[in-house]
C-alpha cells in the first residue's frame, strides 16, 4: 500500500512538471496546423476543427529560409572553431606543465563571470572598425569569443583526468605534442566535446542581442531575428507565427535527443567535481 | 640543452594557445577596459570617442542618483534571490525525478529540457500570447471562474516582474536539472546500498547522502544563477522592453536602451562597467561564504 503511494505521489510530481514544461510545444504543434480565421473566430487554444497546412506555405514563402540558412552558417563555424581553438588551449593548459597555467585558465574563466552584455558597445565599435557591420564574420568572432571559456573549462578539467601514461608512452615513440593532442587527446575526449559542442550550439543558435545588434539587412538576419520580424509583420496571424517558432525550434530538438545523454557523460567526467 | 627544450616547449604551448588568447583578448579582456574607458567620456557614439568630452567620473555622479538605474539595481537583486531559490529547488525535483528507478524516466527526460532549447525569442512570443489579457491562456482559464477576467498581467506595475521573472525560472530551472543530475550520476550505488541497509528512509537518504554529495554542483550552479541574473535581458526585451514605466527595468535593459536607441554610449558604459564591478563583487562574496561554510 505504502508502495503504491509512493508511485502516485511520484506520477503526480512528474506528470505535473511535464504539464508545465511540455505543454507549450503542444500548444505550438497545435496552433500551426491551425488557420487564422480560425483562431480570431474565438478558438484561441482549442485543437483545430480541420487540419491547414496553410501555415507552412506562409513561412517557407517568407524569408524565412534563408534566415534558417544563415543560422546554420553562423551556428556551425562558430561551433567548430570554438572547439578547436578551445581544446588547443586546453591541452595546453592541461598538459604542457607551463608554470602560468593556472593563471591562464584564471583569465579565460573571467569570461565566464563577468556579464557579457556589458562588452556590447566596445564590441560593435570593434566589429565598425574591422568593416564587419552586417557580416557574419562579425557574429562569428564575438560568437567564438563567447564559446571559449565555458569550452576551455570543461575540455581542461576532461583532459587532467586522462591518463598521463598513455601520452608518455607516445613521447618515447617520438610524437610531437600536436600528435598526441590530434591523434589521443581529442579521440579521447568526445564526451566533452560533445558537452561542449551541444551547450554552444545552443547559445550560438538562439544568441539575440549580438545578433541584433551587429546585423541589419533582412538577407543577414539569423532565425532569432527572424521570429521576431515575422511576428511584427504577422502580429494578426498568431498560427504563422507558432508555425515559424516550431520549424526553428526542430532542429535544436532533434540533435538534443540525439546526444542528451553525452552531455550528461561530458559533464560527469570532468567538470562538476569539486 | 635544458634550456633550449624549456624554450622550444614554451613555443609549441604559445602556438597551442594563440589563437583562443587572440580571440579572447580582442574580444573580451580588451572590451572590459575600453568598457571603462568609454565611461569616462560624454560621447554619443558617433564619430571616435577621443573627439568626445573627457568628463573623469561624471556619469557615474549622475548615474548613482539615477532613479531608473536604482530600480534595475534592485529588480536585478530581487531576480537573483528569485531565481537561487526556484530555479535550483525546481532543478534539483525534476534531476531527482528523471535520475528515479521508475518507469518513464526516460520520457521525462526528454521532455523536462525543452524550454532550454527553445530560442528565448520564441520562449517570449509564447508567453506574450499566454499573458495577452483578451487572448491569452490565463485569462482565459480565469474566465471559466469568473466571466469579466481582462487582467493585464504585463501591462500593470505590480504584477509585471513577477510575470517575467515566472517565464525566466521556467526557462532555466531544467539547465540546474542536467547539472544536478550529472552530479548525481556521480554518486556511487553502494552508498545508498549501505544506508538501505542501515534503515534509511528515502527522505533520510536524500538529506544525508545525496545533498551534501552534490554540494559542489549547488555551489557551480548557484554561482551560474546569480551571474546569469545579473546579466539578464533577453525575455524582458522581448516582453515588456523594461516597462511599463521601468518597472521590469533591469541593468542590461537599461544599458541597451542608453545605448543603442538614445545614443549615451559613454553613459551606457558606465552602467556596462558598473555591470561588471557589481557581478564580480558578488561572486567574491558568495566564494567567500561558501569557503567560509566549508571549514566550519
Amino acid at each position: 500500500m505504502k508502495k503504491l503511494m509512493d508511485k502516485v505521489g511520484f506520477y503526480g510530481v512528474a506528470g505535473l512538471y511535464l504539464v508545465l514544461f511540455g505543454f507549450p510545444f503542444v500548444i505550438t504543434i497545435v496552433m500551426s496546423f491551425k488557420s487564422q480565421m480560425e483562431f480570431l473566430g474565438g478558438n484561441f487554444w482549442g485543437f483545430p476543427s480541420t487540419l491547414f497546412f496553410g501555415n507552412f506555405a506562409r513561412v517557407f514563402a517568407s524569408n524565412f529560409p534563408r534566415y534558417f540558412a544563415n543560422s546554420v552558417f553562423v551556428t556551425a563555424l562558430s561551433v567548430t572553431i570554438s572547439i578547436l581553438a578551445g581544446s588547443l588551449a586546453s591541452y595546453a593548459i592541461a598538459r604542457l606543465k607551463l608554470k602560468y597555467a593556472p593563471y591562464l585558465l584564471l583569465f579565460f574563466m573571467v569570461g565566464m563571470m563577468i556579464p557579457v552584455h556589458t562588452t556590447l558597445v566596445p564590441i560593435y565599435q570593434l566589429t565598425k572598425a574591422f568593416g564587419l557591420i552586417d557580416s557574419h564574420w562579425g557574429l562569428i568572432l564575438p560568437f567564438v569569443n563567447f564559446s571559449l571559456p565555458i569550452a576551455i573549462y570543461i575540455m581542461t578539467s576532461f583532459f587532467r583526468e586522462i591518463s598521463i601514461s598513455i601520452q608518455e608512452s607516445a613521447i618515447i615513440d617520438g610524437a610531437s605534442p600536436f600528435t598526441i593532442y590530434w591523434k589521443i587527446m581529442l579521440p579521447l575526449s568526445t564526451p566533452a566535446i560533445s558537452t561542449v559542442a551541444i551547450y554552444n550550439f545552443l547559445t550560438c543558435w538562439n544568441e539575440f542581442i549580438y545578433s541584433m545588434t551587429l546585423l541589419n539587412t533582412e538577407r543577414k538576419k539569423t532565425l532569432p531575428l527572424g521570429i521576431r520580424e515575422f511576428f511584427g509583420s504577422e502580429t494578426v496571424n498568431i498560427p504563422a507565427v507558432l508555425t515559424a517558432i516550431l520549424i526553428a525550434s526542430l532542429p535544436i530538438i532533434i540533435f538534443y535527443i540525439f546526444a542528451q545523454e553525452k552531455v550528461v557523460n561530458g559533464l560527469s567526467a570532468g567538470a562538476i567535481k569539486g | 640543452m635544458e634550456k633550449k627544450r624549456s624554450a622550444s616547449v614554451h613555443l609549441t604551448a604559445l602556438l597551442f594557445i594563440l589563437p583562443a588568447f587572440l580571440v579572447y583578448t580582442l574580444y573580451t579582456a580588451s572590451s572590459i577596459f575600453r568598457t571603462f574607458q568609454f565611461s569616462l567620456h560624454d560621447w554619443s557614439g558617433f564619430g571616435p570617442v577621443a573627439n568626445s568630452a573627457n568628463i573623469g567620473f561624471a556619469n557615474y555622479v549622475k548615474l548613482f542618483a539615477d532613479e531608473r538605474f536604482l530600480h534595475a539595481i534592485k529588480n536585478n537583486f530581487l531576480l537573483v534571490v528569485v531565481s537561487i531559490v526556484f530555479q535550483l529547488s525546481t532543478g534539483m525535483i525534476l534531476a531527482l525525478i528523471i535520475n528515479s528507478k521508475n518507469r518513464g524516466t526516460k520520457f521525462f527526460r526528454t521532455i523536462y529540457p525543452m524550454p532550454l532549447l527553445l530560442s528565448t525569442v520564441a520562449t517570449g512570443i509564447l508567453w506574450l500570447l499566454m499573458f495577452n489579457p483578451y487572448t491569452g491562456l490565463f485569462n482565459g482559464l480565469l474566465r471559466i471562474i469568473s466571466p469579466d477576467v481582462r487582467l493585464s498581467w504585463l501591462g500593470s506595475e505590480q504584477v509585471v516582474l513577477f510575470a517575467v521573472m515566472f517565464v525566466i525560472c521556467w526557462q532555466y530551472s531544467p539547465q540546474y536539472m542536467i547539472l544536478l543530475r550529472a552530479g548525481m550520476t556521480n554518486i556511487s550505488a553502494e552508498v545508498y546500498e549501505a544506508a538501505v541497509i542501515d534503515g534509511a528512509n528515502k527522505w533520510q537518504q536524500f538529506w544525508k547522502i545525496t545533498f551534501p554529495l552534490l554540494s559542489g554542483t549547488l555551489k557551480t550552479s548557484a554561482v551560474l544563477s546569480i551571474v546569469g541574473s545579473l546579466k539578464y535581458f533577453d525575455l524582458i526585451w522581448i516582453m515588456t522592453g523594461g516597462g511599463p514605466n521601468g518597472y521590469s527595468e533591469l541593468m542590461a535593459t537599461y544599458m541597451y536602451r542608453k545605448a543603442f536607441t538614445e545614443d549615451q554610449m559613454g553613459y551606457a558604459s558606465s552602467v556596462a562597467s558598473s555591470m561588471i564591478v557589481i557581478s564580480l563583487v558578488v561572486i567574491i562574496i558568495v566564494q567567500f561564504m561558501l569557503k567560509q561554510k566549508d571549514n566550519q
